[in-house]
Order: C-alpha cells, then sequence, then structure tokens
C-alpha cells in the first residue's frame, strides 16, 4: 500500500472532516451550534486553500484564502450571531424525520453524489480529484438540512453551508475559479446576507417569530 | 473607441443612479430623475445597437464584455422597458406615498435598487465571462428581493422569503454548472486566468469539450438558471413575487428579469450543443417548457389575484419560448427571438394597466375589481387590449411568434403541437373569462380623479401591434443573425 | 509457531485474568478522583471475587440447567476472546482459529446466554434487563463490525493480529476513516460495557438498570466469573481499541526482552485507557433508555462514514 504524500494525507484528512461536518450539522439543533459549525467548515477551507497554494505555487489561492477567511470564519459567522442575539433565536423545532433517519438518507445522499462526481473525478488532473465527490455530497447534505429546518436562520446557514460545498468542489477540480469570479461570489454572499439581515427584521416585525410555518399561508386560491 | 465610452455610459449610468437615488429618492423630484437616468442608459443603448447593426460585433475591456446580435436587442429592450416603467412609476408610486403604503425610507430603496437591478441585468446581458454572469444574476435577485417586500405584508414577506431561498437554491446549482463548464474549459483553453471562462473562447473550442461533463454541468445550469426563467416545476416563487412587490416591480421581473435568465440558458446551451452534437439539451429544454405550458395553464384557473394570474401567464410563455428553442432551428429560434420581445412589452403593458386598476379598486382580487370601461376608459381599453394580445390574437405579434412556433413544432415535434394548442386554449379560456368581468361589468364605483399614466401601455401595445403586421427590415435581419447564432453556425 | 509464540500467547490470557479486575478498580479510582470523592481501594474487584468464591451458591428452585451453565460459558468465551486479542504480542498461535469476526460472534455468544439466564428465572427485573440488553447488543454489533470492516480494509485481512501487525510496522500516515471509526468504537464500548453515558455500573435502581439487572439472581462462585466476565470484557474491548488504533508497543517479532516491553506498554495504555473512560463518563450524564438507540445510531452512522471515507476517498 503506497503512502500518498504527507500535505495529500492532510488534504483527504481535511475532506473527509467536512463531511463530518456537514453531518453535525444536519443533526444539530441548536442554532448556535450551528453557526459555530459553518464557521469551522469555513476555517478547514481555508487551510485546504492554503495548503494547496503550498502544493501548487498558485499565489491567488493565499488570496482566495485570505478571502474565505475573513467572510466565512470571522464576517459572516459574527453578523449571524449578532443577528441571534438581536432576534433571540436559538433553539429550531423537531423535524418532521427523526434525527436517525435523516442521518441514513444523508450516508445514501453521500453515496449519490460519490457517483455522480465519478466522472469528473476520473477526467480530473489534479491532486485533490478525490475530493470532489465530498463536495458534492456537502452540497447535497447541506440542501437536506435546508428542507428539513422550520426556523429561517437554520435554512440560511444550510444555504451558506451549500456555498462552502461549491468552493470546496471548485478547490478541488480546478484550483479555484479565476480571481474576478471568486471576488463576485464573494461579494455576492455578503451581500446575500446583509439583506437577509435586514429581511429578518420584516419577518420577525411582522410575525413575532423567525419560525417558516407562518410563511406558508400563501395558497393558489388567493 | 467611442464604443467604449458609449458602453461605459450604458453601465454606469444605473450604477450612478443607484448610488444618487440611494441619498435623493424620498425627494418630490426623484422619480423624475428616475426616469432621466433610464432615459440615459436607453439612448446609451440605441448608440449602442446601431454601432453593433453596423459594424458587427463588439469585444470591450479586455474581452470582459462582449456584444453580438442575440444580446444587443435584448439591451434595447431591457432598457426601452425600463424606461417606460420609470415612467409609469412616477405617478403609480406617488399614489402609493399618498395612500400610505411606502415611506421615504422606502421611496429611496425603491429608486436606487431599480437602478441597480437595471445594472446588473445589463452587466449579465453584457459579459463574455460566465463567472461574472452568474454574479450578476444573482446579484440581480438580491436587489429585487427587499423590493418585493416593499410593503411588509405577510404575504409579501412570505413572496420575498421564497424567491430568496428558491432562486438562491437555484442559483446555486448554476454556480456548480458554471464550475464545470470551467473544468471542462481548462482541459482545453488551459489555466491562464480568465480566458477559459469567456464564452467567445468557448465558442471556438466547443467541439473539443468534454460531452460527458458539459452534459452534467447543463443539467445543473438549465435546473439553476431555469428556476430563475420560471421552468416548472421550479417556479413555485415566480407567483409570489410578481404578485407581491410593487406593480413596476412585478413589471420588470416579468418582462426583463425571465428574459435575461432565458438567454443565460440560451447561451450554456449553444456551448452544450456544440459539444454534445446531440439533442440531448433542446430535448430537455422542450420538455420543460411544455411542462411549463401546460402547469401554467391549468393554475390559471384557480387564481383570485389580478398579478398572480399574469405570473402565472408568463411562466407559460416562458414554457413556450423555452420549447421553441428546445426545438431549434433558425426558423423556432426567430420566433422564440421575437416573443421574448413581445411578450416583454405586453407584460409590462398589461401590469401598468393592472397597477393602476389594483390602485383605483384598492386590492388586487378579481372579484373587486369591476367595470374598468366605466371607471376610467383608459385603464379599460388598456387592459382589454393588453389582454387580447397576450392570449395570442392576431393581429399583434404574440399571434405571429406563436403561429411561428406551433407551424414548426408541427413539423419538427407533432407529437407536441395538440398539448400545446391545448394549453394555449385552456389559458385563453381562463385570462378572458377572468378579465371579461373586470373591465366590463357592473360597479358602483365613480370615476376617480387620479390621471394614470397610460402612454406607456399604448405606447408598448403600439409596438407590439406593430410586430404583429410588420417586422421591419433591419429588426428582421437581426433577429435572423441571432437565431443563426444560437443555431452555432 | 515457536515456544516463543506459545510463551507470548499464555502470558497475554494470565496478563487478562488478573489485570482486568485491577483495571476495572482502576477506572473507579480514577472516577471517584475527578468527582472529587475518595476512592475504594484498588485492589477492591479481586477482594470482592475472591469473596464471592468462599460463599455458598443460592439457586432459585425453579431455575434451569442453563442457569448454572450461564456463567461459565461466558467466562470461557471472555477467555477465549482475550486469548485471540493481541494485547501483547502479534504472533498468537490461537489466532488460527478465529478472526475478528468470529470474534464479535463470541461476545455476541456471551450476550445471548447472559440474556437468556437472566429470563431463566422469570423475574420481571431480569426479563427487562435481557431486553434492554439485547437492543444494546443489536445495534451497537452492527457498528462494531463496520469498525472491524474499515480495519479490515485497511489491513487486506480480517485478522486481528495481522492488522495490527501492519499498521504498527508502517510508515505513520493519517487514516480519517481510521480516526471515525475510532469514535465509532469508542461509543460501541460504552455502551457494551454498561459505562455512562448508556448505563450507570453504581447503580441500585433497578428501573435504570441494563447490565446490573441481569446478575441480579446470581450469588457466590457464579457471580464471581459473572462479574470477572464483565471485567474481561472490558478488558477486551479496551484492548482491541489498542489493536486496532493504537497498535504501537505490541510486540511484532521475538526480539530479546520485548515481551517484558510490551507489557510495560500494555500497561502504559491502560492506565491512560482508564483515565479516559472515566473521564467520558463524569463529564457526560446518562442517557434515558429510549434514547440509547440513538447513542448507537451516532456510532453506527460514524463506523459508515468511516467506511465511506476509506471506500470512496482511499484514506
Amino acid at each position: 500500500m503506497e503512502a500518498l504524500p504527507f500535505d495529500l494525507q492532510i488534504l483527504n484528512a481535511l475532506a473527509a472532516l467536512l463531511l463530518l461536518l456537514s453531518f453535525a450539522m444536519l443533526s444539530q439543533r441548536r442554532i448556535v451550534t450551528l453557526v459555530n459549525l459553518l464557521a469551522m467548515q469555513g476555517a478547514l477551507l481555508c487551510i485546504a486553500t492554503i495548503l494547496l497554494a503550498w502544493r501548487t505555487g498558485a499565489g491567488h489561492l493565499y488570496f482566495s484564502a485570505g478571502l474565505t477567511l475573513a467572510l466565512k470564519v470571522i464576517f459572516l459567522p459574527w453578523l449571524l450571531h449578532r443577528l441571534m442575539r438581536r432576534l433571540g433565536v436559538y433553539w429550531d423545532t423537531e423535524p418532521l424525520l427523526n434525527t436517525t433517519g435523516t442521518m441514513l438518507i444523508g450516508v445514501l445522499v453521500v453515496v449519490f453524489s460519490f457517483g455522480l462526481a465519478q466522472p469528473i473525478s476520473a477526467l480530473a488532473s489534479t491532486a485533490t480529484r478525490n475530493a470532489i465527490g465530498i463536495a458534492v455530497a456537502v452540497v447535497l447534505i447541506a440542501f437536506m438540512t435546508m428542507i428539513t429546518r422550520r426556523k429561517a436562520m437554520s435554512q440560511v446557514v444550510g444555504f451558506l453551508s451549500m456555498e462552502n460545498g461549491l468552493f470546496f468542489g471548485a478547490m478541488s477540480a480546478t484550483y479555484g475559479m479565476p480571481m474576478i469570479v471568486e471576488l463576485g461570489v464573494a461579494l455576492d454572499v455578503l451581500v446575500a446576507m446583509l439583506v437577509l439581515g435586514v429581511f429578518f427584521f420584516q419577518i420577525r416585525e411582522q410575525f413575532d417569530s423567525l419560525d417558516l410555518s407562518h410563511l406558508e399561508s400563501l395558497k393558489e386560491d388567493q | 473607441m467611442s464604443s467604449i465610452l458609449t458602453f461605459a455610459v450604458l453601465l454606469g449610468t444605473p450604477l450612478v443612479g443607484a448610488l444618487l437615488l440611494g441619498l435623493l429618492g424620498a425627494k418630490r423630484w426623484a422619480p423624475a430623475l428616475n426616469v432621466l437616468f433610464s432615459a440615459l442608459t436607453f439612448l446609451a443603448a440605441s448608440a449602442l445597437t446601431s454601432r453593433v447593426i453596423t459594424h458587427g460585433n463588439l469585444v470591450v475591456m479586455h474581452e470582459q464584455f462582449f456584444i453580438d446580435a442575440f444580446n444587443v436587442f435584448l439591451v434595447t429592450l431591457t432598457a426601452f422597458v425600463g424606461l417606460t416603467t420609470a415612467i409609469f412609476s412616477r405617478p403609480y408610486m406617488r399614489i402609493e406615498a399618498e395612500h400610505g403604503r411606502v415611506s421615504p425610507a422606502q421611496l429611496r430603496l425603491y429608486h436606487s435598487m431599480y437602478q441597480l437591478f437595471m445594472a446588473t441585468m445589463l452587466i449579465a446581458l453584457t459579459t463574455n465571462n460566465l463567472g461574472l454572469m452568474w454574479v450578476a444574476m444573482e446579484a440581480a435577485t438580491l436587489s429585487t428581493v427587499l423590493l418585493v417586500t416593499l410593503y411588509r405584508t405577510p404575504a409579501s414577506l412570505e413572496a420575498g422569503w421564497k424567491y430568496f431561498i428558491l432562486c438562491g437554491v437555484g442559483i446555486a446549482q448554476a454556480l456548480f454548472g458554471t464550475i464545470l463548464l470551467y473544468f471542462a474549459a481548462e482541459k482545453v483553453l488551459g489555466a491562464e486566468g480568465v480566458s477559459a471562462l469567456l464564452w467567445t473562447h468557448l465558442n471556438v473550442v466547443k467541439a473539443h469539450l468534454e460531452p460527458a461533463v458539459l452534459s452534467l454541468a447543463f443539467v445543473f445550469l438549465l435546473v439553476g438558471y431555469g428556476t430563475k426563467v420560471g421552468l416548472a416545476p421550479l417556479h413555485n416563487w415566480l407567483p409570489d413575487a410578481h404578485a407581491e412587490g410593487p406593480t413596476p416591480i412585478s413589471a420588470v421581473l416579468s418582462g426583463l428579469l425571465l428574459n435575461v435568465a432565458m438567454y443565460a440558458v440560451v447561451r450554456c446551451k449553444v456551448l452544450v450543443e456544440g459539444s454534445l452534437q446531440s439533442t440531448l439539451p433542446g430535448r430537455m429544454l422542450m420538455g420543460f417548457g411544455l411542462l411549463s405550458v401546460v402547469l401554467a395553464a391549468f393554475f390559471l384557473w384557480r387564481q383570485r389575484d389580478i398579478k398572480r394570474l399574469f405570473a402565472y401567464s408568463s411562466v407559460e410563455h416562458m414554457g413556450i419560448v423555452a420549447f421553441a428553442f428546445g426545438m431549434g432551428g433558425p426558423v423556432a429560434n426567430f420566433a422564440a427571438l421575437l416573443h421574448m420581445t413581445v411578450h416583454s412589452l405586453t407584460k409590462s403593458a398589461i401590469f401598468f394597466a393592472v397597477g393602476h386598476a389594483a390602485q383605483k379598486a384598492g386590492s388586487q382580487l378579481m372579484e373587486d375589481i369591476r367595470g374598468l370601461i366605466t371607471l376610467s376608459p383608459t385603464i379599460g381599453w388598456g387592459l382589454m387590449m393588453g389582454s387580447l394580445a397576450i392570449l395570442g390574437m392576431p393581429p399583434f405579434g404574440v399571434f405571429a411568434s406563436e403561429f411561428l412556433i406551433l407551424t414548426t413544432a408541427m413539423k419538427q415535434e407533432p407529437w407536441a403541437t395538440p398539448i400545446l394548442l391545448l394549453a394555449l386554449g385552456v389559458a385563453f379560456a381562463a385570462i378572458f373569462s377572468r378579465v371579461q368581468p373586470m373591465v366590463f361589468g357592473e360597479t358602483t364605483a365613480k370615476r376617480l380623479p387620479h390621471p394614470p399614466a397610460l402612454l406607456p401601455v399604448f405606447t408598448h401595445l403600439a409596438l407590439v401591434l406593430m410586430l404583429g403586421i410588420f417586422i421591419p427590415p433591419y429588426l428582421a435581419d437581426w433577429y435572423r443573425a441571432a437565431a443563426q447564432l444560437i443555431a452555432g453556425h | 509457531m515457536t515456544a516463543f509464540d506459545w510463551v507470548a500467547q499464555i502470558l497475554g490470557i494470565f496478563a487478562a485474568l488478573l489485570a482486568a479486575p485491577l483495571f476495572l478498580g482502576w477506572v473507579n479510582q480514577c472516577r471517584a478522583w475527578l468527582q472529587n470523592k475518595s476512592a475504594p481501594p484498588l485492589l477492591l474487584p479481586y477482594r470482592a471475587i475472591r469473596k464471592l468464591f468462599h460463599k455458598d451458591a443460592v439457586i432459585a428452585s425453579n431455575a434451569s440447567p442453563l442457569f448454572r451453565l450461564a456463567p461459565y460459558v461466558v467466562f470461557g468465551t471472555m477467555v477465549t476472546a482475550a486469548a485471540i486479542i493481541p494485547s501483547i504480542a502479534t504472533r498468537l498461535p490461537f489466532t488460527r482459529a478465529a478472526d475478528a469476526i468470529a470474534l464479535v460472534g463470541l461476545f455476541a455468544t456471551a450476550r445471548v446466554f447472559v440474556s437468556l439466564a437472566a429470563m431463566d428465572v422469570g423475574t420481571a427485573f431480569g426479563t427487562l434487563g435481557a431486553r434492554r440488553e439485547m437492543m444494546i447488543g443489536f445495534l451497537a454489533e452492527p457498528a462494531l463490525l463496520m469498525v472491524i470492516f474499515v480495519a479490515s480494509l485497511i489491513g487486506a485481512t480480517t485478522a486481528l493480529p495481522q492488522i495490527s501487525e501492519l499498521l504498527a510496522t508502517q510508515s505513520l500516515a493519517l487514516y480519517p476513516s481510521l480516526a471515525f471509526t475510532a469514535v465509532a468504537f469508542t461509543m460501541v464500548l460504552l455502551a457494551e460495557n454498561a459505562r455512562i453515558p448508556v448505563d450507570n455500573p453504581a447503580t441500585h435502581l433497578e428501573l435504570t438498570m441494563i447490565h446490573e439487572a441481569l446478575l441480579l439472581e446470581y450469588s457466590a462462585r457464579h457471580l464471581a466469573l459473572m462479574e470477572w466476565a464483565a471485567a474481561l470484557k472490558l478488558f477486551n474491548y479496551v484492548c482491541i481499541g489498542f489493536a486496532l488504533f493504537i497498535p504501537w508497543g505490541l510486540a511484532t517479532s521475538q526480539a530479546p526482552f520485548i515481551l517484558t516491553l510490551s507489557l510495560l506498554f500494555l500497561g502504559a495504555k491502560l492506565v491512560l485507557a482508564g483515565a479516559g473512560i472515566a473521564l467520558i463518563e463524569t463529564v457526560s450524564a446518562k442517557l434515558r433508555v429510549f434514547r440509547a438507540p440513538e447513542f448507537l445510531a451516532t456510532a453506527f452512522l460514524f463506523a459508515v462514514l468511516g467506511l465511506l471515507v476509506r471506500l470512496l476517498l482511499g484514506a
């Protein structure tokens, strides 16, 4: 059994940890912990980017790592924590499907994602091509997190986790997108969060709660 | 050199407008300023258009922006409808402010986001960089989320939330598709920075791109951008978002944003078809298009809110456009482009009329709006003509494009023709049966003193009528050139 | 199979037999320290077992022969397991008899006999304990098997000593899959050995008992054997953990004094493991019984994640 170079082992370990964090977010109901897990995901991404930058010598990846750190590890979690404090939202409600069932479906999703990503991994020339499947899995599990939640805040965390997965996918398939695109995406995410902040206050003002069951009343015959 | 200046003016004007109106948007003359900025944008767009017609395709700013026959007419259309909507929005928002539905801070937000929205759409239309196109599309969604929730009612908040989340998730799929596209492009074009995402470069090498990756990428891109077009079954956000915001926003969302999203889908389809050399992308588009037409036609019957009714009509027409682009070939593409144009003009005209009608009646429910002919003849006739136009009555332009699409379908995809005809018929009956009592019914309300701004309505309808009867040669050449481009020649 | 190997084998079995109660005492000692209480003497489990052997057995009148047989079967399976698990050396003659999957089967046999014996006399609490024990076991076994699968995939064999030898001798490599399965294994260890958070070993409230309830009817030498078997079970589980995840220190060759050295290593590892278990017990609260399946499902999930990461990522 040949051993991979050490930095690739660390990258694989980081990918596995990323997957673990996705599952942890899937089962977690305390929103404070959800946001902290999101910050940890961002930190893992940052470390992975720096390692890749060191390995390939691509300068723009260092910048990308810095951007990830500033945005996904520091600013966005801080913003979300602040929102939580001001809105007083700390816990999510029981999901429809119990935790065990959700996790088992998550496992099936992981297998499916790897199957989906197989043709891409086969064609990729990067060192981290095996991790593309994990990126797709993170995206799909984040999507599951979004649809099994009732509180608006948890859905937003799921959405941001999806972005993390996409970023990791771009990193492992193509060593990141062109800088201008990454800047644009970061800007979009930032603006989206700011818009959401305003939005949450509007929702809370109207409904006195951030439970999304209040937002399901628009029906066809209206 | 002057083309770069024109282009800079085109993109810069709405951006500057957004900034200025963010500060001054609550003043009495702010709506006029809004109209001024939109007019300037339209002038720049027209200048750019004439330049492209005379000198051919235009590539500016280190190849980041690219204007050819396909997007130049969309640019002009966007700028034009932006202008007329700004004209419409002047008295409309004044009345809304008088009724107390918007505060000065909200008016500032409204005006600045309106210009920002125009800017992002123009960037999305003119950029050569597929990544930037994604960024601009997401920015267009974000700039309108707060506008959909402008009135802060529970329904509008729900609409805004659905819009944000569903479009956000959709556009994340599109990002994945873009990443896959970049991945495939990198192998052929090399990873030297940005050139792997430039559409012009990709168009040249599309036959060499890896088919497996591109087909996967197209699925994600279609699902992603298709959510923004409102293709069923991803259209859930559309009726709510188009119905709950202020009417000018409904007009531009229905009339313009759907077109821009469709443009994104078609640009990607050109690349994928070139690589796959198969009809899979076309078939997928056709499938989604047909599903949208059928679903929308049947949902039309259950609507009680007038704006939701016409929002579903937008879903239906975008389905027709998707179906036409899916069929492919020069005639179908021509018809689809024509349909995009006339739908845009007609739908925004309808929303203008509807907006004023709802304002007069004080409610958006169709059962509360009656006898518009007696209340205000201009609105009544505007709504009637607009509905007839959108239903595809000759001699309006929608009839011409739908006729072309149906005849092409009969030749190329005969199985789809009965489905299309059925859906169109159902939609006709639904809308007509709803509009008729609204316009001609009995009412006890009296004529109201506000003069509605109906110049935009009739201008649009006149244009649609003209396009139905006679398409000017330069316009026809234009469409033909764009159709050829899309067919991949 | 040289004489050296036989010596290592016998030494391993005796080490397990003798060290198991001491290990139990050490865990209790650490727990007391962490809770700022004064601990019972370290050698108390030995004294308890010795005391029990001197007593007269009292058996219910309606007990079947199974009831008398069960302690011997359970003790025997535990000793057999101790023989197969590489605690000191990796060249063990007995391992040709059974591999890791058979090891899981041995534990299952013990569990079945203990549960049957508890139900044998027909008391309410015995049956309650038996059912709970089977529920825990039914969920823990797949998780344990997954852990074994992952280790087997990495070691390319299901024989536990070979896996340990491979892991101990190759150059240091990061195995995220092993990391996940280590977490899963720890959770299974806590569940199967009646530790908090699944079961409180020091409880005397019958309604909260799982493991203790199974022993309620036993006395004297039968009870002594069952208690010893329980201590052996914990020891065995901990040694499996060492073999899979911390294999360094095992005697993999026949160098002089290597057995002494590996005994010292084992002692050190046991000290740390005992402290670790005590720490986990102190920090966690006991789960309500109907939450135990969730706990074990999480363990299963970790193990499956480890398997997926190994299969799909190759790490």
